[in-house]
């Protein structure tokens, strides 16, 4: 079998697949890609189902060199993609060979780049899923980042098309995002004045902020309630604990927790604010469970018409 | 049973205010019954004290659909048999030198340590929820002459195995990590085992009891006297 072998592991490189549903019973989180678009359209350009095995990049950095031919995409995050020393496009598929050295420089803009190879990446599932959850210490090669000197298998497929994602189609990172929300949870804690302030608020993403939750700085709001019974949290759920100031629950948070929340960002926000870096402005704007419903059935359907170039 | 929307593809199903083994018994009803109601639909279900998280794929079905699953369960008492749960016993060595925390808890509750070791060993516990780590158990409630509140300052590392109290709630820690509750003994046997099958000894709706063990039946069980920083 092939393998692409870590000669630099960058900051924060992880093997992911589209995550691990249904161990939140045994406490196990789910892990996947933070920016799930990016990391599909990467697959995509190999030929690759939805899910298959890809790294998540994490601010770059990350060198690799191939022991087989194949073909790699590099999406997500704006960086520079070198092959063999030549620069080379994201967005696109590349032919790699034996001995082809990979270089990810670090993110300019947006901070998740997306590997994927075709065929996907050869990593045995661990509760159904190969999502590296660095915390639980499970998923990927042995539950952690990638280090030099690992080996990422992948079996080479007989004949893959290259192809590009039009122009028009390549999402642009900034620094700035309105997140959707969905009000709920302990809404109903949370008077008319402290939503008032939450949703006029700007807010700042900090620098502790990580696969596990986004926490912001702004105009603190305060609930009622002091803690609640330990309950289940869904992803992009905002937990406000008692300094006000509002945590976003990403794709590694813990399963249950305690603090009251006022509702959950949609899907496709955390995906955007996953792509900001610290100092970047963050507004909320509220929604309805039917409007999310709709921008979910309008984001399949686009995906389902998603046509790319061939190179 | 009150129904709330969680994010754009969960509800949570609030049961009561307080956790009691009815209300427990009866999310571990509803979490089996939906899951055997929403099939494929269901992406996942987290069920805690007194609530229920039903997680579902929005391009599979909306939240019409599963609130009429939930409206269309049988009520609570109709079916009462699966409540119980297994009883699983965990062997501990409850010392000083396996449970840092024992003497200061023993003299804040006004007993001797022999009493405090007693008296965690005569409740038979409620597995009330499963999370902060995997594997990691929240079992309740302990006897209220030994409940205790967190410590002030976290510790950075607790072993893994650590039998632990804080407030009414007990658990063995099942991995090394952060941690700040009481501990209090060290249990030999693993809580998360990825390669085990199943990966953990009790599920949400068990009991537990926990039985003393000595030095050297924990070291012969396999337990290991971890470091606490």
């Amino acid at each position: 079998m092939s393998a692409l072998v870590v000669k630099q592991p960058g900051l924060l490189s992880l093997l992911q697949d589209s995550g691990r549903f249904g161990a939140h019973g045994v406490g196990l989180t789910c892990g996947g890609p933070l920016d799930p678009w990016a990391f599909r359209v990467a697959n995509r350009l190999c030929g690759n189902s939805d899910g298959a095995t890809a790294l998540e990049v994490g601010f770059g950095g990350l060198v690799l060199e191939s022991e087989g031919d194949g073909v790699i995409a590099v999406t997500g995050a704006e960086l520079d993609l070198k092959i063999n020393g030549q620069r080379a496009s994201q967005w696109r598929s590349h032919r790699i060979a034996v001995g082809d050295r990979i270089e990810l420089g670090y993110a300019r803009t947006g901070t998740r780049a997306y590997l994927a190879i075709a065929g996907g990446f050869d990593v045995a599932p661990r509760f159904g899923s190969t999502a590296t959850v660095v915390r639980e210490g499970v998923g990927g090669l042995n539950g952690g980042p990638l280090k030099p000197g690992d080996r990422l298998p992948f079996t080479v497929p007989h004949s893959v098309e290259l192809w590009q994602l039009p122009q028009a189609l390549r999402p642009r990172y900034g620094d700035a995002a309105t997140l959707r929300v969905v009000l709920g949870y302990q809404q109903a804690a949370f008077s008319r004045e402290q939503q008032l302030r939450f949703f006029q608020g700007e807010y700042r993403v900090t620098d502790r902020s990580d696969r596990m939750g986004f926490r912001l700085e702004g105009p603190a709001i305060a609930s009622s309630l002091d803690g609640i019974l330990s309950e289940g949290i869904c992803h992009g759920a905002i937990q406000v604990p008692a300094d006000g100031q509002p945590i976003v629950l990403m794709n590694d948070r813990q399963t249950i927790g305690g603090y009251p929340k006022l509702g959950s960002v949609i899907a496709l926000d955390t995906a955007r604010l996953a792509q900001l870096a610290p100092g970047a402005i963050v507004r909320f704007e509220a929604i309805s469970q039917e409007q999310a419903h709709n921008l979910n059935a309008l984001a399949a359907a686009r995906w389902q018409r998603l046509t790319l170039d061939p190179v | 049973m009150r129904v709330e929307i969680a994010g754009e593809s969960a509800l949570i199903l609030y049961f009561g205010e307080q956790a009691t083994p009815a209300v427990s018994a009866r999310v571990q009803q509803v979490a089996q019954a939906l899951r055997e109601r929403l099939g494929e639909t269901l992406v996942d279900l987290v069920p805690s004290y007194a609530s229920l998280l039903v997680i579902y794929d929005p391009l599979k079905t909306d939240h019409f659909a599963v609130r009429a699953a939930i409206h269309g369960l049988p009520a609570a008492g109709e079916t009462v048999a699966s409540g119980e749960g297994r009883l699983v016993t965990l062997p501990v060595y409850y010392a000083e030198e396996a449970g840092p925390d024992l003497a200061a808890l023993a003299q804040r509750a006004e007993l001797s340590i022999d009493e405090v070791v007693r008296l965690h060993q005569q409740t038979e516990y409620r597995v009330y929820a499963i999370g902060f780590a995997p594997g990691f158990a929240y079992l309740g409630e302990v006897d209220p002459r030994i409940a205790a509140p967190r410590l002030a300052t976290p510790r950075q590392r607790v072993p893994r195995g650590a039998v632990a109290i804080a407030d009414r709630q007990t658990a063995v820690y099942p991995a090394v990590s952060p941690g700040g509750w009481n501990l209090i003994g060290l249990c030999p046997q693993r809580m998360f085992d990825p390669d085990a099958q199943p990966s953990m000894p009790v599920a949400v709706g068990d009991r537990v009891r926990f039985e003393a063990i000595d030095r050297e039946r924990f070291l012969a069980l396999g337990g290991e006297l971890g470091e606490v920083v």
